[in-house]
């Protein structure tokens, strides 16, 4: 109950909702940066000078606009199958944004509901799932990943669940924890007084105070699962190659680095790199900010 | 502490056995394993020999016996593109892996080591910007990219390295480097709150009462006790690096055993990809192991808390 008044003390405090952007340590840039990405995902079509996937063989090789032998109608060159470079950036980022939230949401639905009922029940449940946990996080994740996309093929849909079934298991030990110390708290013993189910404790009472640390580790997660998307795609077992995915790019423009195409591999490298920091710079304010117990991580 | 050993080793077998049944499990759930185990091309009755030859038409319990009983005999399958078993295979790979990840760990070490101390004595100095904005680029630049950045520098615009293959010193710098560098951030985040958990506590404050000069208490008291965790950590990441490395050494073609995975992945060579994994994994396994009791011997709080 004491949290209760507390949190409506914090309330009052606070001027407005969204003063939060006006405070010093906000990180402006970075969340500037992914709105950025965002957009140009959701607009791409739009955006996009060229076809992402269709390109002319007169036009391969074409160096951006400022070298010589580039002009204004491929603002970033052209790769080797003459495709436009600033288009397949353009739609890479769809790539990246769809597959690295679903990943990431997908983990953490999984993580997270396994997290509460194993720290929750207890007993056998417990054993049995933090396990399975144990056993998974032993396994090397880069690897596992790509054993499993060798099985079953790529495509987007089967990065998103080879994801999901790698990274689920962070989610579940941190949510664990979080729950094993709710579990003795007051609210939920009144709680279980007042009569009511396991399931309905889980749900109201427990799952909305484990959130939180949901959600600051899925936005600290962002940055490691696309780098593990863009991995993947690298070594061919991600997206498959027509799809302008940054991961692809990169793989695609290693054969042109030693003859100097240099604006083949850093351009979809910058962009990679720039989501990540972005998603790591917001993931450490978010951490500080949501969730002082997890300061320490 | 003799139970302690038995139960961290009972805990170690499940882990065993755990990744075993889901490697097998996911094998035999998303398709006909069959499909996997010849080579591609082949025809109908080829996958029916298989089906037969490897036991796929028993029952699932039988076939996991099978499977188990293959990988305690150390058998883990036939190399379709070399034609030779899969564990010698890897084995004779593991040294130049092995290799790869000791000059990435030391590079790593003597990076991240300094710099921890460093950021952790002088804390909101420049040095813990410089540190903090290392850790961030660190843990934020995907290494392939890392690695193919110093190509195009080193290799393309100087001509100063090799991009590619072994056998050199000079072809070490830039897949170790590569390598090493997410490592390095992480070990010196880890140096850093060790420093800083050692340097609050009692007997730093008595030595600094005694009046000892700041070296002393950093050099000599601090960093002894602050560097089990790290050197702890270092161990478990040594066999994470050879796990890890499959993007550094397919960007700089090195001949490991994470540019045997790609080639695996490659040329559809199933038996290899999968003893890959599980060898990775039973390597991790192990060396937790080890850690675990290595450390329960130095520490006796730990035997006795778990």
């Amino acid at each position: 109950m004491s949290t209760t008044t507390e949190s409506r003390l914090l309330a009052a405090t606070l001027p407005s909702r969204f003063s939060f952007v006006r405070s010093r340590d906000f990180p402006l840039v970075p969340v500037a940066i992914l709105g950025v990405i965002v957009f140009v995902a959701v607009f791409a079509d739009l955006l996009a000078p060229h076809d992402p996937q269709v390109g002319s063989l007169a036009a391969r090789f074409r160096p951006p606009f400022w070298q010589t032998g580039g002009g204004a109608s491929y603002l970033l060159g052209t790769d080797q199958l003459g495709r436009d470079v600033l288009s397949r950036l353009i739609f890479g980022a769809r790539v990246s944004l769809v597959v690295g939230f679903t990943a990431v949401i997908f983990a953490g639905v999984v993580g997270t509901t396994l997290g509460i009922v194993s720290g929750y029940l207890g007993g056998w449940v417990d054993q049995v799932i933090m396990r399975v946990v144990d056993a998974w996080l032993a396994l090397p994740a880069l690897s596992f990943a790509i054993f499993l996309a060798a099985i079953v093929g790529p495509s987007e849909m089967n990065i998103v669940i080879i994801l999901g079934l790698v990274f689920w298991t962070r989610y579940a030990r941190i949510v664990r924890g979080e729950v094993l110390s709710l579990k003795e708290r007051d609210f939920v013993r009144l709680a279980v007084v007042a009569g009511c189910s396991k399931w309905t404790i889980m749900r109201r009472h427990i799952l909305p105070n484990v959130v939180n640390s949901a959600i600051v580790l899925a936005s600290l997660m962002l940055g490691v699962v696309i780098i593990a998307e863009a991995s993947l795609s690298f070594l061919g077992v991600g997206v498959p190659p027509p799809k302008p995915a940054w991961g692809v790019m990169l793989s695609d423009g290693k054969q042109g680095l030693m003859v100097g195409y240099w604006w083949l591999t850093v351009f979809p490298g910058c962009c990679i790199m720039l989501m990540v920091l972005s998603a790591n710079l917001l993931g450490d304010w978010l951490r500080v900010k949501l969730d002082p117990q997890l300061r320490q991580l | 502490m003799k139970q302690f050993i038995i139960r961290r080793l009972g805990y170690s077998v499940l882990s065993l056995l755990l990744l075993s049944l889901t490697i097998f499990f996911f094998v035999r759930v998303t398709g006909d394993p069959a499909t996997l185990l010849v080579e591609p091309g082949a025809s109908e009755a080829d996958i029916a020999a298989i089906h037969h030859q490897f036991g796929l038409d028993r029952p699932l319990v039988v076939q996991y016996a099978l499977f188990m009983v293959n990988l305690l005999r150390g058998d883990l399958g036939q190399s379709f593109y070399y034609q030779m078993p899969v564990s010698e295979l890897y084995l004779s790979r593991l040294p130049n892996s092995l290799l790869l990840a000791t000059v990435a760990m030391s590079f790593s070490l003597l990076v991240g080591l300094p710099v921890g101390v460093l950021t952790a004595v002088r804390t909101g100095g420049f040095w813990d910007s410089a540190g903090k904005l290392f850790t961030l680029l660190g843990l934020s630049l995907p290494s392939f990219f890392v690695g193919l950045l110093m190509i195009l520098f080193f290799s393309v615009f100087l001509g100063w390295l090799p991009s590619s293959g072994s056998g050199t010193v000079w072809h070490l710098f830039m897949p170790a480097f590569a390598l090493g560098w997410y490592f390095a951030a992480a070990h010196m985040r880890l140096m850093r709150s060790a420093m800083l958990d050692v340097l609050g506590s009692e007997y730093v404050k008595l030595a600094r009462l005694k009046g000892l000069p700041q070296i002393m208490i950093i050099g000599k008291h601090a960093l002894k006790n602050a560097l089990t965790p790290v050197i702890t950590l270092a161990g478990i990441n040594l066999v994470q690096m050879i796990n890890v490395a499959v993007i550094v050494e397919t960007v700089f073609a090195w001949p490991g055993v994470g540019r045997l995975l790609y080639e695996g992945v490659s040329f559809r060579d199933f038996p290899v990809v999968q003893g890959v994994v599980i060898l990775g994994g039973s390597m991790i396994v192990i060396v937790n192991l080890i850690v675990d009791i290595f450390y329960a011997v130095l520490d006796p709080r730990i035997r006795l808390e778990a």
